[in-house]
C-alpha cells in the first residue's frame, strides 16, 4: 500500500478492532480452534461497505449442488450395477438418481427470480456461461435417468406389454448414456461457482471440482450403502470411500492454498458447517472401511457420509457469501497483486 | 485480434467482436470526480428517465451518502468521503488566524485558553463553532461536531465525491455468465439486460467484479445501467450526463474521452494535485478497460471500487481443466469400484 504522508485517517476498520483484541503468539484462545492463517491485513474501504454484491441465491442453490451430485453418483452406481448383475444396487441407484434429479430441477427452477421463464435457459448454448453449459449437461443427463428409473418401477402388469418391453430394453442404454454424462454433472457445479467474482469461490477453482466430485461420490455411495444389502453394496462402499477421502483431502488443500481468502472457509458459519461435514465424513469413511459385513454399521456410515456431503456444499456456499460481505477479501488480495506488478 | 483476447485482455473493437457490423463508435462515460459537487442530479435524472423505482428512504448514518451502493434500483450512486486532508492547493484558511497553526505551541495553547474564556468562545472569528452541548449529527467524524473549541478543533478537511455507475466493461463478467442471452453487447459497445428475456437466475450478480448489477426484489429480474440505450438511438446523451451541472459526468466516444482524461490528469498534476489518477481507462487491465471510467483523487477502494478487478472468465480454461480432471477421476473411481474382485 502506498504511504501517503498527508493522509491522517485510520487505514482500516479491521485494524482498529485488532488493536484491542490482539492475539499474542500462536496461543489458542478459549476453546476456539480458529487460528489466523495470515496476519490480519490493513486496508482501506468505503466506510467498510462491501465492494461486491452478495449472491442472490438462497439455500436452494447449495441444496441443488448436493442433489445434483447425488443424482450423478447414483446413476454411475446404477449403470455399474446393471452391467455387473447387482439388481438391488441397480434399483436403488436408478430410482435414487431420478428422485435426486427431480429435486434438482425443482430447486433450480424455484430459485429463479422468474420461475415461469425457466425455459429461457434453452434459448442459447453459451460456452462462457457454466450455467448454460450445465443446462445442456443436465438436458443430456436427465432423459436417460428418467427412462432407466421408469423401467425399474414399471408395474408388473405392464412389463409384458409392448411399451413395457421396449422400455425395459431401453433401460440399459439409457442408464449408460446418463452415466457417461454423470461425471460432468458432478463437476460442472464447481465451475459454476468459480466463474464468479466471489473471492472464496473464484480463488478455489483448482480445488472445488475435487471437493464436489468427492462429495458426490461420498453421498451417493453412502445413499446406496444405507439402502442396499451389504452383499451387493461393495462397489458403493468403494465409491463412498474414494469420495470421502477425496472430499477430505481436497477440502484441506483448499484451506492451505487460499491464503487470506481461506479465512472465509475457516471462520464463522462456513467453518462450523465444514467442521461438522469433516467429522461426519471421516466417521463415515471409517464405518465404510470397517463395516462391510454389518448392515447396521453400513446404514450408519452411509447416513454420516450423506449428511457430511450435504454440509460440505452448504459450507462452501456460505464461505462464498461471507467473502462478498467483507471488503477485505476483495481489497487486500487485489492490492497485493498490484504491488507485485 | 487473437483468440485468447476473446476472454480477457485488450479488445480494440468490442462491438465487432460481438457480431455487429457497420456499428457506431464505442461510447462511454468519463466521470471526473475532481469537479463533482455531490448534488446527486445524476441519480435523480437516471431514476426519472429509466423509471427506476425508489429503493427506500434510508438514513445510513455515514457521510451524506444515503444511497449506499449501486444496485437494482440505483444505477448511479454518488459516494461521499470525508477525509482529514486538504485538496490540492486548497488551504483551510487557518494559518493567518490568531490561534492558527502558524503560532508556536506555547502561544497556541495560551490563546486557546483565552479564547475559551472569551464570549462565544472565539466563535465570532468564524474559526470554531459556538460552545454548547455537542449534538450528534450522526456524522462519521472522529469527534462530535462542536466537541472541541479553539485551536485543537481546527482540521484540514476534504470531501471526495464520485458518481459511480456500471463500467460497461470490455470483458463483462455479467455478460459472460448470463445463461439466457438476456445480457447483450449493443452496437455502441455497452452492456444491456433485455428485460423480456431475463429469468432472474442471478448469475450475473455474482459475475460482476464491481458489484454493480443486482436482482430487483419483487420483480425478480436483473437490473443495471443501460447507458440510456434508448436515448443513444435518438442521438441523445444519457440522462445522468445531461443532468450533471459541472460536467463531472462526460459522455462521448470512448477514444476521445480517454484522450480528454489523460489531458485532465496531466493538468491536475501540474496544478498541484498529485493524487489525481485514472481508474478503468487502461485496455490492458483485468477487464480489458471500462466503457465508463473515472478520475479519482484517492485509492479506488476508498470509493468502494475494487483496486484490481479481473473478469472471472479469464480463468475459465483453467477451471474447466480442473473440472475435467475431477470428472475423469470420478469416472475412473466408479469403473474401479465395479472392476474390483469384491462382490
Amino acid at each position: 500500500m502506498s504511504e501517503d504522508p498527508l493522509l491522517r485517517e485510520p487505514r482500516s476498520d479491521a485494524q482498529a478492532a485488532d488493536r484491542r483484541a490482539r492475539t499474542f503468539g500462536r496461543r489458542k484462545r478459549g476453546g476456539s480452534r480458529e487460528e489466523l492463517m495470515v496476519p490480519r491485513a490493513e486496508f482501506r474501504s468505503y466506510y467498510g461497505r462491501p465492494v461486491l454484491k452478495p449472491p442472490v441465491w438462497e439455500w436452494k442453490v447449495p441444496a441443488y449442488l448436493f442433489t445434483g451430485g447425488l443424482a450423478a453418483g447414483t446413476s454411475l452406481l446404477a449403470a455399474g450395477a446393471d452391467l455387473t448383475g447387482r439388481p438391488g444396487l441397480r434399483r436403488v441407484g436408478r430410482t435414487g438418481s431420478l428422485a435426486a434429479l427431480l429435486a434438482s430441477v425443482y430447486l433450480l427452477v424455484a430459485d429463479l427470480g422468474r420461475p415461469a421463464r425457466f425455459h429461457h435457459m434453452l434459448r442459447v448454448a453459451k460456452p462462457t456461461s457454466p450455467m448454460s453449459v450445465g443446462t445442456w449437461i443436465l438436458s443430456a443427463f436427465g432423459p436417460g435417468v428418467a427412462i432407466a428409473a421408469a423401467a425399474e418401477v414399471l408395474p408388473a402388469g405392464l412389463r409384458r406389454s409392448l411399451p413395457g418391453r421396449l422400455l425395459r430394453a431401453a433401460a440399459r442404454p439409457a442408464g449408460l448414456s446418463s452415466a457417461i454424462v454423470a461425471p460432468a454433472v458432478a463437476s460442472y457445479t464447481a465451475v459454476l461457482l468459480s466463474q464468479t467474482a466471489v473471492p472464496a469461490w473464484h480463488e478455489a477453482h483448482a480445488q472445488l471440482p475435487f471437493v464436489f466430485t468427492g462429495s458426490a461420490a461420498a453421498s451417493s455411495g453412502g445413499f446406496a450403502m444405507a439402502l442396499v444389502p451389504v452383499e451387493q453394496a461393495g462397489p458403493a462402499r468403494a465409491l463412498a470411500a474414494f469420495g470421502a477421502a477425496t472430499e477430505l483431502v481436497a477440502g484441506k488443500v483448499l484451506e492451505k492454498r487460499l491464503g487470506l481468502t481461506a479465512e472465509a472457509y475457516t471462520t464463522g458459519k462456513a467453518h462450523r458447517l465444514r467442521r461438522w461435514s469433516e467429522r461426519l465424513t471421516a466417521a463415515g469413511l471409517l464405518g465404510t472401511l470397517l463395516g462391510h459385513r454389518s448392515r447396521a454399521l453400513s446404514v450408519a456410515a452411509g447416513t454420516a457420509l450423506f449428511a457430511g456431503s450435504a454440509l460440505q456444499r452448504f459450507g462452501v456456499f456460505e464461505a462464498g457469501v461471507e467473502s462478498t460481505k467483507d471488503p477485505k477479501y476483495v481489497v487486500v488480495p487485489q492490492r497485493r497483486r498490484l504491488e507485485k506488478r | 485480434m487473437t483468440i485468447e483476447n476473446r476472454l480477457s485482455g485488450p479488445l480494440p473493437d468490442v462491438a465487432a467482436e460481438a457480431g455487429h457490423t457497420g456499428h457506431p463508435p464505442r461510447v462511454g462515460f468519463f466521470t471526473d470526480t475532481s469537479v463533482c459537487i455531490g448534488c446527486k442530479a445524476c441519480e435523480v435524472a437516471c431514476k426519472e428517465w429509466n423509471n427506476v423505482p425508489e429503493d427506500g428512504l434510508d438514513l445510513l448514518g455515514m457521510s451524506f451518502d444515503n444511497t449506499g451502493a449501486l444496485g437494482a434500483n440505483s444505477w448511479r450512486h454518488v459516494a461521499f468521503i470525508e477525509q482529514e486532508r486538504p485538496l490540492g492547493d486548497q488551504s483551510p484558511g487557518l494559518a493567518g488566524l490568531p490561534t492558527g497553526a502558524s503560532a508556536i505551541d506555547v502561544t497556541t495553547a495560551f490563546v486557546a485558553e483565552e479564547l475559551r474564556e472569551a464570549p462565544r468562545g472565539g466563535g465570532g472569528l468564524g474559526t470554531s463553532p459556538l460552545p454548547r452541548a455537542p449534538e450528534d449529527l450522526g456524522m462519521p467524524s472522529f469527534d462530535l461536531p462542536g466537541a472541541k473549541t479553539g485551536a485543537d478543533g481546527r482540521t484540514d478537511f476534504r470531501w471526495l465525491m464520485a458518481s459511480d455507475v456500471c463500467k460497461h466493461c470490455t470483458h463483462a463478467g455479467c455478460l459472460d455468465v448470463c445463461p439466457t442471452g438476456a445480457l447483450f453487447r449493443t452496437e455502441f459497445g455497452t452492456v444491456v439486460v433485455q428485460q423480456d428475456i431475463c429469468n432472474g437466475c442471478g448469475y450475473c450478480v455474482s459475475g460482476c467484479p464491481y458489484g454493480v448489477i443486482d436482482r430487483r426484489p419483487g420483480d425478480g429480474r436483473a437490473q443495471k445501467c443501460t447507458l440510456c440505450y434508448d436515448r443513444l438511438h435518438d442521438g441523445l446523451e444519457p440522462a445522468c450526463a445531461k443532468a450533471c451541472p459541472t460536467d463531472s459526468i462526460q459522455f462521448g466516444e470512448l477514444d476521445e474521452l480517454r484522450e480528454r482524461a489523460a489531458r485532465r490528469v496531466e493538468d491536475l498534476h501540474e496544478r498541484g494535485v498529485p493524487e489525481a489518477r485514472l481508474y478503468g481507462h487502461d485496455p490492458s487491465d483485468g477487464v480489458g478497460g471500462n466503457g465508463a471510467f473515472f478520475l479519482l483523487l484517492d485509492e479506488p477502494e476508498v470509493y468502494g471500487l475494487p483496486p484490481d478487478p479481473v473478469v472471472p472468465t479469464r480463468d475459465l480454461p483453467a477451471m474447466w481443466k480442473y473440472a475435467g480432471m475431477a470428472a475423469s477421476a470420478l469416472l475412473a473411481a466408479a469403473v474401479a469400484a465395479f472392476g474390483g474382485r469384491r462382490r
